[in-house]
């Protein structure tokens, strides 16, 4: 399976939030609703929706990435005209969100969220910060591996894909559940992203890449 | 529309939870309102997500997806910028501290052979995939008498799948996560 259960005991909120019942499959599949997609267009997004970097009059603290790659379907055809939106802590491991207490500074020239839409081939790109780890409630110490939330738009309504990339060879991975509740480990390293050297611009941002494959749906079994 | 390439799992991107710190990043000014309400044919649908001890979610993040009042499914984009009078089909809403919801769209109409409906997509903290859905509407009880998708639900929980209507163009929609009275989900 490469999608976690519903239900991961070591998430906690899993616990009460997981369908008990067993999901319905109907056997027609989708019908031509659930199979279409909303579409968006370039005049929805502002030009710089995609430079996390730039929102505010100065320069936000942290280390400077670009951050791109591909949304691909399961015969690696490119989805192009994907809405892809991001959201992420920022370089102490903070998020610009009133629910978060974690008594790390916010920085007041970084927001960190983004968006933008595929191009022909499908790809993606965003300039950004490499956010922080942070501390959570689930269990005693416990701390979220560096990561940007991606939302992901296919061409049916049913590939909506919600994730979270990570980066390569965070001492964090064995200890959070939420990475682990993936229950193979070729899957797990699906979620982390690759340095690329030829991708890092000289004296400016490190380069990380990152592909998407977007299946049937993150229902499927 | 093309139908997507049936996907071999091997290479699927697998799905994490959208956690609680969406709430600046995703939901915009005309999330909910897919339809103006001034359209003489709006409706409003409202209701909770509840986790199995009927506690309201309060960071959950719904979405819906449906065809206009003719059964047309939307081509076009529209989705977050919407003209005033545009109709997008796509709607967006984040629940507030009561785990309440609310969208402003227009009834669709029928696509198929099937009973009119909304297709619901329900995110959260704890959800560390979506839990997709279906609303249909309670005065259209003939049409689900014959649709396939009803068929295959068990009758004692048909119900779940059924806005309740609250009043002259108004529904209500209550999510139900798990335990006494869960909604019903769907896997594709």
């Amino acid at each position: 399976m490469t999608h976690p259960p519903y239900l991961y005991p070591g998430y906690k909120s899993t616990v009460l939030r997981a369908p008990a019942q067993e999901l319905i499959m109907p056997k027609l599949g989708p019908d031509s609703v659930e199979l279409s997609s909303p579409v968006f267009g370039h005049q929805e997004l502002g030009r710089l929706d995609n430079d996390l970097t730039v929102q505010h009059s100065g320069e936000p603290l942290g280390q400077r990435i670009i951050v791109t790659g591909r949304v691909l379907d399961g015969a690696g055809r490119p989805v192009r005209n994907a809405l892809v939106e991001v959201w992420q802590a920022n370089s102490a491991g903070r998020y610009n969100h009133l629910g978060d207490i974690h008594p790390a500074p916010l920085d007041p020239n970084f927001t960190g969220a983004g968006r933008c839409l595929t191009d022909d081939e499908g790809r993606y790109r965003f300039i950004t910060i490499k956010p922080g780890a942070y501390p959570w409630g689930n269990h005693h110490n416990a701390w979220r591996p560096a990561h940007i939330h991606f939302s992901v738009f296919g061409t049916a309504f049913t590939q909506r894909l919600v994730t979270q990339m990570y980066f390569p060879d965070d001492p964090l991975f064995p200890f959070d559940p939420i990475f682990q509740s993936i229950p193979e480990e070729r899957d797990r390293e699906k979620l982390i992203s690759r340095f690329d050297m030829d991708l890092t611009k000289p004296e400016w941002a490190l380069g990380f890449q990152w592909d998407i494959v977007l299946g049937d749906t993150p229902m499927e079994a | 529309m093309t139908t997507p390439a049936k996907t071999t799992q091997a290479e699927t991107t697998p799905s994490q939870t959208v956690g609680p710190f969406y709430g600046y990043a995703l939901p915009y000014e005309a999330g909910p309102r897919v339809a103006p309400a001034w359209r003489p044919d709006a409706i409003t649908i409202r209701g909770r997500v509840l986790d199995g001890a009927g506690e309201p979610v309060p960071d959950a993040l719904l979405e819906i997806w449906q065809a206009d009042e003719n059964g047309e499914i939307p081509r076009r984009p529209g989705g977050i910028v919407r003209e005033g009078h545009d109709f997008s089909g796509f709607g967006r809403c984040g629940t507030d501290a009561a785990g309440g919801f609310w969208f402003t769209t227009v009834k669709p109409g029928a696509v198929g052979a099937g009973a009119p409906y909304i297709a619901l997509l329900v995110f959260a903290r704890g959800l560390l995939k979506p839990v997709a859905t279906r609303i249909y509407f309670p005065e259209d009880e003939a049409a689900h008498a014959a649709d396939p998708l009803l068929a295959e639900v068990p009758a004692d929980r048909r119900g779940t799948l059924v806005a309740e209507r609250e009043g002259d163009r108004a529904y209500r929609f209550d999510v139900r996560l798990q335990g006494e009275g869960e909604t019903v989900f769907l896997a594709f």
